[in-house]
């Protein structure tokens, strides 16, 4: 069997190139693979796209460390606070390198990324029209249905080189479980050339052969599983741990000029060496504060015959 | 002396937009209390989908600050992704849609993602998220924002997501099929639009707030309701339930602290 379990290291350097794009924060606000960007960040990775439908905080960071060349998304910053500054001096400065964006909804990049899953040339859809994000360089083109004779917007596809799946648990084989609100994660993972899952757990096989509805993507897609407990923190990993609300607070308000920014990254992401350094740099305290504390434990289904 | 803050005049005011058999695309901040108050008051039957692959029939069990909180998936009735809940959206099956703005205009475009326009970008922000698909799909349609004469402008520079583009049968024209904008409520009073030329009007104003004051922030010539009411203010139940959903004040109480 190929070898699929990879440290962070390894799997970030081994599988993002600089220049690729690059799927990640696939299930919004949750799930976000910080541990993956911040790993991205102290390999000084270049030139990436990012793909994303919002990205709450994370494009934020690649963008302001200067990994991105192009950012490919319907939203980026800091949900509960508003703008990511680092987006903003980007677009408007250059600062701390000229980014170029394509603007997407929600919806449109969810199609975009099922006509890569699904390896055809667009998918039509009813939004987009009228509205500032058709036309220019943008990627969108408008047609009359040949059935209907409506307008029609189109959106192309979108193949990334590589997608970020931030999961629960999967096996070392890849396969891979997710319960919660699951945004564009499928979609991106079926559409990607290559498939990196990060998980709290490495579980058995017969975990996931026990509960096959829960998979959202199967190993043969996936090259590499890396263990990493708390990767998505400070976003919520449903049943591990739930949103450090104050860590986009504090982000927001440390990262409003470039000098700020620069120090919050010194101590975060180049000041630690891996997660399990910055976890204690959290501290235990707020971590345990974090924990799960009202379990609702699903009731098991038989999927026998 | 007011005994509430205008933001939680404005989740009252979202809150009674919101019928007992509506689907609602909820989003996020004070739509999100809108919808939680509407449904322990007047819509109990009320559905919430969250465009990140929830639908709730019941307030989640805690505060919530994004709809990815664990809260918000615990006692969910569905999780599932985007795909699904933009499914939704667009074929026709949710009634009512809340979303907000950075600048909004007379007909009620709005611009989420530059300020000054794409090519003369002075002010990047966020973008769209899901609020363009909501604008252009949902059949009823709320905007909930701050009312600044910055704000309130003539004309968008850049249209996120769109009202009724420069007004008349634009929507059609340029093949939308929802409705647009049925009301935009601010900090200042409720506005709403005309049913032929499709541009915004005053409708009601808040308790404390005077015409002069709505038409000083306004950033073109409003036009104004022939009975202009006066908003209802919260009740005392409608308050208490808000409070138990925003605990710690930080979307309603201007507290931007957890602790």
């Amino acid at each position: 069997m190929e070898q699929k379990i990879y440290s962070m290291k390894e799997a970030v350097s081994q599988f993002i190139e600089d220049g690729d794009s690059v799927a990640m924060g696939t299930a919004l606000e949750a799930a976000i693979p910080f541990a993956v960007g911040h790993e991205i960040i102290r390999q000084g990775k270049r030139d990436l796209t990012l793909i994303g439908p919002i990205s709450d905080m994370l494009f934020d960071q690649l963008i302001g460390s200067g990994c991105v060349k192009k950012v490919v998304a319907a939203w980026v910053g800091n949900v509960i606070m508003g703008v990511g500054y680092n987006m903003r001096r980007a677009v408007e400065v250059g600062v701390p390198r000229k980014i170029e964006a394509e603007d997407y909804t929600n919806l449109t990049i969810s199609l975009a990324l099922y006509a890569g899953a699904m390896g055809i040339p667009f998918v039509p859809t009813k939004s987009l029209l009228g509205t500032g994000m058709m036309g220019g360089k943008q990627p969108f083109k408008e047609m009359e249905c040949p059935y209907t004779k409506e307008r029609l917007a189109l959106v192309p596809p979108l193949k990334p080189d590589v997608a970020i799946v931030q999961v629960q648990r999967a096996d070392e084989e890849g396969n891979t479980h997710f319960w919660g609100g699951s945004g564009v994660t499928k979609e991106a993972a079926l559409a990607a050339r290559k498939v990196i899952v990060v998980v709290e757990e490495v579980v058995e096989k017969k975990v996931i052969r026990n509960d096959p509805n829960r998979t959202i993507v199967p190993g043969f897609l996936v090259n590499a599983v890396v263990p990493e407990p708390w990767g998505a923190h400070p976003s919520p990993v449903q049943g591990y741990y739930n949103r450090d609300h104050e860590k986009y607070m504090s982000y927001h308000n440390e990262s409003r000029d470039r000098d700020g920014y620069l120090k919050w990254l010194e101590k975060w992401v180049f000041g630690v060496k891996d997660r399990k350094e910055y976890l204690k740099l959290v501290g235990e305290e707020k971590t345990k504060s974090l924990l799960v504390k009202r379990h609702r434990k699903s009731i098991p289904v038989d999927f026998g015959f | 002396m007011m005994d509430y803050t205008m933001q939680e005049l404005m989740v009252v005011a979202g809150s009674r937009e919101i019928r007992d058999d509506d689907v609602v695309f909820v989003g996020m901040r004070l739509p999100l209390l809108a919808f939680q108050l509407a449904k322990d008051t007047h819509a109990p039957h009320a559905i919430g989908i969250f465009e990140n692959g929830i639908l709730r029939d019941v307030p989640a069990g805690d505060a919530l600050y994004t709809m990815g909180d664990t809260p918000n998936i615990e006692g969910a009735i569905w999780t599932t992704s985007m795909m699904d809940i933009m499914s939704l959206l667009q074929n026709g099956r949710v009634s009512l849609g809340f979303i907000g703005g950075a600048e909004v205009d007379r007909f009620g475009n709005l611009n989420t993602t530059y300020i000054g326009g794409r090519e003369n970008v002075r002010v990047r922000l966020p973008g769209s998220g899901g609020g363009s698909d909501i604008a252009s799909l949902s059949k009823r349609l709320v905007i909930i924002m701050n009312h600044e004469k910055r704000r309130f402008l003539r004309r968008v520079s850049y249209i996120t997501s769109p009202g009724f583009g420069n007004g008349g049968n634009w929507r059609q024209r340029v093949g939308l099929r929802g409705r647009g904008p049925c009301a935009v409520i601010t900090n200042k009073g409720i506005l709403r639009f005309d049913l032929h030329t499709k541009e915004m009007v005053l409708d009601s104003v808040h308790p404390g707030v005077t015409v002069e004051e709505i038409l000083e922030n306004t950033g073109w010539h409003l036009r104004l309701a022939s009975n202009i009411q006066e908003t209802k203010p919260p009740t005392k139940t409608e308050l208490r339930i808000i409070r138990k959903y925003d605990p710690r004040g930080f979307w309603t109480q201007g507290k931007r602290t957890f602790r």
